[in-house]
């Protein structure tokens, strides 16, 4: 019987294991990340399966609030590229679509952008710059990319809140000023934040290679706030 | 002879078979005639000068110094990557060479030398577009000024046709260039060639004249609007002829004449069919629906 059993297994018998390597252990789901969000100290919880879920959805919206003073005032920070998240992007894009909408050719087949288009122009076109800067040689991820071009259109959808209420006391020369001069400052201002956290990321020779599409973006979505006319 | 007594000695190895005599089982590689003719050219010489001005020989040459290209497959991440290994000077260097063409200065050749790059022509495409469509919508407001019951609407479906012109142009044209250029070159030896990608370069490059002439046009003059295009007209035509003309000449006069006379037809096309469809004259009205009111509005007041 053994012997049978030894041939039944010869082969593993030439397998040597050497005694070094231990091949005992014990499995163990690591500690979560003691974050400082955490309000109850005292429930050492190793997943975030059991909090509730205020305290989930609190978590991130702190997380992008963070992001949003971050963009507020631009310093050279990692907070935007080390934790990236899209749902910041999406609320400011949603809130630019929605925002578009009413103007004067919503009823004309040429007019003012479309939900979908203004989704089409944001989204695709920072997957673009985002290529562009990827195929010239940047460091920074994917995501991380549309992270920050996406973020960094808080000052544009303001400003668009702002020509709202300013196209609410009149159409004329006065309110295209204002509106203008406040178009130009946060145009000014989304270029100025993308670029302090994108340009970083490239090799010396090429930065304004990179930031020109982003310029060229922010102007495009720039030119769409300014332009919007209301309905009488 | 390899003498093993200092082994800090510098040695002077004369021939591998004389170290075999040490060490019989000694595997040796021997290198005999690769480097005797480089010797022997560099003795007379002769020495490989990349600025030459027969063009023919500095593109071998530049071909054989700059060594292995590796050429990743189309579908991944590094083929494109090979087409953006530029700088930031290398793109002002080529967008002022389009605008400004030098009799004599093949564009190819004094300014892609065998690196075409996409970055210019993606981009120059695109601003071209937004530039367009964004003067075309700025003229019509400002023709429209002084008139209250014009209802300004930005038109953005324009920008999608500004894009489908511009790019089918820099992309189909280039295309249909290469294809013919190809099968010109099978009946008829050719010694220049150019690849795809270097004619979509040119070709991109060659929109970036009209960046500038399309913001002149908001100024609603019509003889302003007249004089940008043909002074753009001139200078991407003559930047493109002036290109393509090593690669035909030797070719026969009348298939010359019929691809010179096609580039720059297409070229006059693209810029006068830009002007008329997104820049309406100043007298008439742009579009028909205040048109069409307008002049209901004035026939029953006529009569």
């Amino acid at each position: 019987m053994a012997d049978e059993a030894n041939r039944q297994f010869a082969g593993l018998s030439d397998v040597s294991i050497s005694e070094d390597i231990p091949v005992e252990g014990d499995i163990s789901v690591p500690m979560g990340s003691s974050s400082s969000n955490r309000q109850r100290g005292e429930e050492d919880e190793f997943s975030t399966l059991d909090e509730p879920v205020k305290e989930t959805i609190l978590r991130d919206l702190r997380a992008v609030g963070s992001k949003f003073i971050h963009v507020l005032y631009p310093k050279r920070s990692s907070v935007l590229l080390r934790d990236w998240d899209l749902w910041g992007p999406l609320l400011l894009c949603v809130t630019l679509a929605l925002l578009l909408q009413g103007g004067a050719a919503d009823s004309e087949d040429q007019g003012g952008p479309q939900f979908a288009e203004v989704f089409v122009i944001v989204w695709f076109g920072s997957i673009i710059i985002t290529l562009n800067s990827k195929l010239l040689g940047g460091t920074i991820s994917f995501f991380q990319s549309l992270c920050v071009l996406g973020y960094c259109i808080m000052p544009l959808t303001a400003a668009m809140a702002v020509c709202r209420i300013v196209l609410v006391g009149g159409s004329g020369t006065v309110s295209f000023i204002v509106r203008l001069v406040v178009v130009t400052a946060s145009f000014g201002w989304s270029t100025f934040a993308s670029t302090a956290f994108l340009a970083d990321n490239q090799p010396p020779g090429r930065k304004s290679l990179v930031v020109y599409p982003v310029f060229l973006f922010y102007f495009v979505i720039g030119w769409m706030v300014l332009t919007f006319s209301p309905s009488q | 002879m390899a003498s093993t007594n200092d082994p800090f000695q510098f040695q002077e190895f004369e021939e591998a078979g004389n170290l075999l005599e040490a060490n019989r089982d000694a595997t040796t590689i021997s290198i005999e005639d690769d480097d005797m003719p480089e010797r022997q050219r560099n003795a007379a010489g002769f020495s490989p000068d990349v600025n030459d001005e027969d063009p023919h020989a500095s593109d071998d040459k530049t071909e054989l110094l700059s060594g292995q290209k590796k050429s990743a497959p189309f579908w991944t991440f590094e083929y494109y990557q090979r087409f953006f290994d530029i700088e930031t000077h290398h793109v002002k260097e080529r967008i002022i060479g389009s605008m400004l063409p030098w009799p004599g200065k093949n564009f190819i050749h004094v300014h892609l030398r065998r690196k075409p790059d996409l970055y210019g022509p993606f981009w120059i495409c695109t601003t071209l577009v937004f530039a367009l469509a964004i003067s075309g919508n700025f003229s019509n407001f400002l023709l429209h000024l002084g008139k209250p019951d014009h209802k300004y609407s930005p038109q953005f479906g324009k920008v999608t046709i500004a894009a489908t012109a511009i790019f089918s142009y820099a992309w189909f044209v280039p295309l249909a260039l290469w294809g013919c250029l190809l099968w010109r070159n099978n009946k008829i030896m050719n010694l220049v060639s150019y690849s795809f990608m270097e004619i979509v370069c040119v070709y991109g490059y060659s929109l970036a004249i009209y960046i500038p002439a399309v913001v002149l046009w908001i100024i609603p003059f019509e003889w302003l609007r007249w004089c940008s295009i043909v002074v753009a007209l001139c200078l991407s035509g003559s930047v493109l002829v002036m290109t393509f003309w090593p690669a035909v000449r030797e070719d026969h006069p009348k298939v010359i004449a019929a691809i010179m006379s096609a580039i720059v037809l297409l070229n006059v096309l693209l810029a006068v069919g830009c002007k008329a469809y997104f820049f309406s004259k100043p007298e008439a009205a742009p579009s028909p629906a205040p048109s069409a009111a307008l002049e209901l509005t004035k026939a029953p007041s006529a009569t």
